[in-house]
């Protein structure tokens, strides 16, 4: 499907092709790549089911995630860091984004990380539990995987609105689980993410309606502890 | 008081198509009913007890943010099926035309301002029509706020929380909201409102 925009492009690009073409020059091929792409999601979109739905992995990633991408290379022109610094590092300190721009980029590249971090986060393969150091730092502090998977899931319940939930490792290096309203991340807390999960509405109304509770239950089976292992390895840094 | 929650006052599938039986099955035997159970049980033993639902709504605001949030989506809710009807979003009674084409310009000018708020309310919330300052003008809030804890007097409110309309429209806010506006309007409600604030 051509969309209205690639139309608009292509006939530009033909245009100016023509007239480029008179003076001896190639024709500039496509539109000028956009600053921050969209991350592929890693794997097909039926591939959490039944856990989590196909079209609800395609709307968000597709649209939701895209629609972030989107407003970002929107704002690019007026805060070029967003061309050239990791997300993360913008997002570990807002307080340095211009103000005029300052709540546009705390959404959508919010939206962004936290989106990124949750698709990798997800995967039909992986190990399906925890192990190693992660798994003895969980024992050190809940006393059980039980215990964490039900701190998280109740953080995720008493966020009213939108939101995420996090297990992170805290600025004091230890293990905690907090939330965050909208696209708000826990880096700016000085807190490093190991396990987060998205309890917008979005994330999960077409297969869970308003039974937010059966949905995180569900989504633990989906998470791929080796990545989990791998963000909290970076996290203790 | 104690919360409880009122029948739709139409059909569930009265709204069709431009919003489902399934949404208004989900959206007020669920979604509303548990905010009237979880306010209830908030409620008890607080200093709020007996009071009005809007002195609940005021008083706890700020104060203690479960209470709070739950009463004031029962209070959002409340107006929220009122504030639709079939075959809605048709003529809008004289006075608060009038209202409206002084403070906007035009009704279409309220309207795709009204439906902005909708569009850029970030997460979870509400887009509003209020009297404040004896003014007509919009507004949004986030989760469970309204005009009443900023000084306003709603008169038209659309809940842009995705359980609104996410099993009909999906990621498409904007479309939802117009087709609120355009269809769904209970302009008589409103105008009920209206007045009410205006005395």
């Amino acid at each position: 499907m051509i969309t209205r925009r690639q139309t608009l492009t292509l006939s530009l690009g033909a245009a100016a092709g023509i007239g480029l073409a008179r003076f001896g020059v190639a024709p500039a091929l496509a539109q000028a790549k956009p600053a921050i792409a969209l991350p592929p999601l890693g794997y097909p979109n039926e591939a959490l089911e039944p856990h989590i739905d196909a079209t609800t992995m395609m709307i968000h990633h597709d649209r939701h995630h895209a629609a972030y991408v989107n407003a970002l290379n929107g704002l690019v022109e007026k805060y070029p860091d967003l061309a050239t610094k990791a997300p993360a590092q913008i997002m570990a300190d807002p307080a340095q984004i211009p103000e005029a721009v300052r709540q546009a980029v705390r959404n959508n590249l919010g939206g962004h990380y936290n989106h990124s971090f949750f698709w990798e986060l997800m995967t039909p393969g992986g190990a399906k539990a925890p192990g190693g150091d992660l798994r003895l730092a969980i024992d050190a502090a809940f006393g059980t995987l039980e215990t964490l998977q039900d701190k998280v899931n109740a953080a995720g319940l008493s966020r009213f609105g939108s939101g995420w939930a996090w297990l992170v490792v805290g600025k004091d290096k230890k293990l905690d689980i907090m939330s965050t309203p909208n696209q708000d991340t826990p880096l700016e807390t000085g807190a490093k993410p190991v396990l987060g999960v998205d309890v917008w509405e979005h994330a999960y109304y077409l297969k869970y309606q308003n039974k937010r509770a059966d949905y995180l239950k569900g989504w633990w089976n989906v998470v791929n502890w080796d990545k989990a292992a791998e963000n909290f390895a970076k996290a203790k840094g | 008081m104690t919360f409880s929650l009122p029948d739709l006052p139409y059909a569930h599938d009265a709204l069709q198509p431009y919003m489902s039986k399934e949404t208004l099955e989900y959206h007020h035997d669920k979604h509303h009913l548990a905010y009237v159970n979880n306010g209830n049980n908030l409620l008890k033993g607080t200093e709020w007890e007996g009071k009005s639902l809007e002195e609940i709504v005021k008083g706890s605001f700020g104060k203690n943010a479960g209470l709070f949030n739950n009463a004031g989506q029962h209070y959002n809710h409340l107006h929220f099926w009122k504030w639709m009807k079939p075959n809605g979003g048709g003529k809008i009674p004289g006075g608060l035309e009038n209202a409206i084409v002084e403070a906007f310009g035009s009704v279409d000018k309220m309207k795709e301002d009204f439906v902005q708020a909708g569009v850029t309310q970030f997460g979870s919330g509400w887009s509003w029509l209020q009297v404040k300052d004896g003014k007509i003008s919009v507004s949004k809030t986030p989760n469970g706020e309204s005009p009443l804890v900023h000084g306003g007097k709603p008169i038209l409110g659309c809940d842009v929380w995705e359980h609104s309309y996410y099993i009909d429209y999906r990621n498409r806010r904007p479309d939802y909201l117009k087709a609120f506006v355009d269809h769904l309007v209970n302009w008589e409600h409103v105008d009920e409102m209206y007045q009410a604030a205006m005395k």
